[in-house]
């Protein structure tokens, strides 16, 4: 009966807590114990009537997403009480890399798979540039960079904290220091600090305005960061042309890095292709994006889709 | 490895599949990567004449049989899509999909395509009357009948000189009136079919209906053996092409739909299933299948099964 079996479920399940973050940002802690989620990847979340949405995953035991309220859905989920239910997909899309022992899959079903111009890098799977078979055993999914890191970078800028913390909470898990760089307008938009600072070695935090941390932006701190220490790898979510300056930055000094990109998702699987940028598609192809793949992307830092497909310049 | 290269009016694809419009035709991005997989040709997400949004989601759901889908044909109008599709330059086919509220509608559309027709590289047209989840389009207007289908094709030919392609829908009765109206009223291929139904799924644990419009239209493995009975019975009964689209998930399947008398197959949910990898692996069946089985021409599978009862 195995064919008959659903492989991306609606699950059902009761809100164990809600934690108030900020003005704005609830955490929902979901009763579901079981589930395999890897930083990076995100959930669909339904309210039935409604709609569905893409939320990404702040943490895995237990279970949970950082809403933002900034629409009718996630208003929704912002009336939501404990002990009430909650429906998802997922986890859905590619998570970060951090060189880990992922589930061998030695046939990548990413669109990034072919001799394309957009995919001609090195160290990506063995359908596209043939990484030998002694590394294919070793792990089979894309390496980001060689060797385990002993120490990484995460920049989160706004609510691309949320992603970085379970990232920062799985590499500490592994042995692996995490610092953080955290960056909001003012104090009441940093959020995740508290919790950043458990799992992190060092937690930076700026804002524009000062009013908590260095007056400034991420950029300036990473750009004075980079240069202090040493890090293996980088890994940055938030708004697209940071992203893209960090990016930028970390191929010229040869670090590798991974960015998490934002664009209008509908199906969350890899069919509608509402969500695509350059032809990939960052549901299932992404969110999760290598720096060097990225920059290669005419619309990255650029342009992105509102629901119907039309272009916005960013 | 077997030549399975087809022509594709005046146009040579190097095989038979052809991306069923509304899987991953949003972009030129990923039309190109659709080609680029191993696609003989393209069909673009459906155009109106206005931008559409489509509808609220959940907008595809999982069935333990295929998925449900109800997307509500999102879409940023002719003018921009158009726009984003200008100057094709692969060597696989493009088909452009339109869906108008009516003939009048229809009309308009193909006029527009008609204007954009040297810049765009486009091969035909396809007209979709069969979507059975949107609100004033296809099924839900029906338009799924031989007067109806012989107005809207009518429409568009006046408007256009490209090849026009009408999708038919499975879930209607006499779906082969329905492709011989289509044909006398000068269409030159029928795409059978659309998605099944509309159906339906309830999330019991909410007590909702899915997808998020209520209902949805049925792809996958479920509906191909009704694909597969009407490409049969409507390639008997028209001479011009027919692309077989439903459930086709490889290579095996591609050829049953030939067999029945598909001349091109058209390939959709698969995507879900196998990835964007998937034109190239049913591809590489078809002709692995050929090579087994002592085949050497696709016209030896197309309509094979027409000559045994």
């Amino acid at each position: 009966m195995d064919d008959f079996e659903i492989t991306n479920p609606m699950y059902t399940n009761r809100i164990k807590k809600i934690l108030e973050e900020n003005y704005r940002i609830k955490s929902i802690e979901i009763e579901h114990d079981m589930i395999e989620a890897e930083p990076g990847q995100f959930l669909m979340v339904w309210i039935p009537g409604l709609g569905e949405r893409p939320m990404s995953i702040a943490n895995n035991r237990p279970l949970t997403i950082s809403v933002a309220n900034v629409g009718t859905v996630s208003g929704e989920l912002h009336k939501l009480k404990q002990g009430e239910q909650i429906s998802y997909r997922g986890p859905l899309g590619r998570p970060f890399d951090l060189g880990l022992q992922y589930k061998t899959e030695l046939k990548c079903k990413t669109t990034q798979c072919v001799s394309t111009e957009n995919s001609k890098f090195e160290n990506k799977c063995d359908c596209c540039c043939g990484i030998d078979e002694a590394s294919k055993q070793e792990s089979g999914h894309p390496k980001l960079g060689t060797g385990n890191p002993k120490h990484i970078l995460t920049i989160g800028g706004g609510y691309g904290v949320v992603p970085m913390y379970f990232l920062c909470k799985t590499a500490r898990e592994h042995g692996i220091d995490a610092y953080a760089i955290i960056g909001g307008r003012c104090e009441k938009d940093v959020v995740y600090e508290k919790h950043l600072f458990v799992v992190c070695k060092e937690v930076f935090v700026t804002t524009d305005d000062g009013s908590r941390g260095k007056k400034g932006t991420v950029m300036a701190e990473f750009e004075w960061l980079i240069k202090e220490k040493k890090f293996d790898w980088v890994y940055t979510c938030g708004p697209e042309k940071m992203m893209k300056a960090i990016a930028e930055k970390c191929v010229e000094l040869k670090i590798p890095c991974q960015v998490s990109l934002e664009r209008h998702m509908k199906c969350g699987t890899g069919v509608c292709g509402s969500c695509a940028i350059n032809g990939m598609l960052t549901c299932k192809d992404g969110p999760v994006f290598d720096a060097e793949q990225v920059l290669k992307f005419s619309e990255f830092g650029k342009v992105s889709r509102d629901g119907c497909g039309n272009r916005k310049e960013m | 490895m077997i030549d399975i290269s087809t022509e594709f009016f005046g146009k040579k694809i190097k095989n038979p599949l052809i991306l069923a419009s509304g899987v991953l035709g949003v972009t030129r991005g990923t039309l190109e990567s659709v080609c680029e997989h191993g696609c003989g040709a393209v069909t673009t997400k459906s155009l109106s004449l206005e931008p559409k949004k489509g509808h609220e989601g959940p907008n595809i759901v999982e069935t333990e049989c295929g998925l449900l889908n109800a997307m509500g044909y999102p879409n940023p109008g002719i003018d921009t899509g158009l726009q984003e599709l200008n100057g094709w330059k692969m060597d696989d086919a493009l088909i452009i999909s339109i869906v108008g509220k009516d003939a009048k509608e229809f009309g308009q559309l193909a006029a527009k395509i008609e204007l954009a027709k040297k810049e765009l590289g486009a091969s035909a047209v396809e007209a979709v009357i069969s979507c059975p989840h949107t609100p004033g389009y296809g099924m839900m207007a029906g338009q799924g009948t031989c007067g109806s289908i012989t107005e809207i094709t009518n429409a568009i030919k006046e408007n256009t000189k490209l090849p026009l392609i009408m999708k038919l829908s499975p879930s209607v009765p006499g779906e082969v009136a329905a492709a011989k109206a289509a044909e006398q009223a000068g269409a030159d291929a029928i795409n059978m079919g659309n998605s099944l139904g509309p159906g339906m799924k309830i999330d019991i644990n909410r007590k909702s209906r899915l997808p998020g419009f209520g209902m949805g239209g049925l792809s996958g493995p479920a509906i191909k053996p009704i694909a597969i009975r009407c490409v049969y019975f409507i390639s008997e009964a028209i001479g011009i092409p027919v692309i077989g689209t439903g459930g086709v998930n490889s290579g095996a399947d591609a050829i049953e739909m030939m067999m029945a008398g598909a001349n091109y197959v058209g390939v959709g949910t698969s995507v879900y299933y196998r990835g964007i990898g998937a034109f190239g692996e049913i591809s590489n069946e078809i002709s692995d299948w050929m090579k087994m089985n002592g085949y050497a021409k696709l016209k030896d599978i197309v309509g094979a099964a027409h000559s045994k009862k």
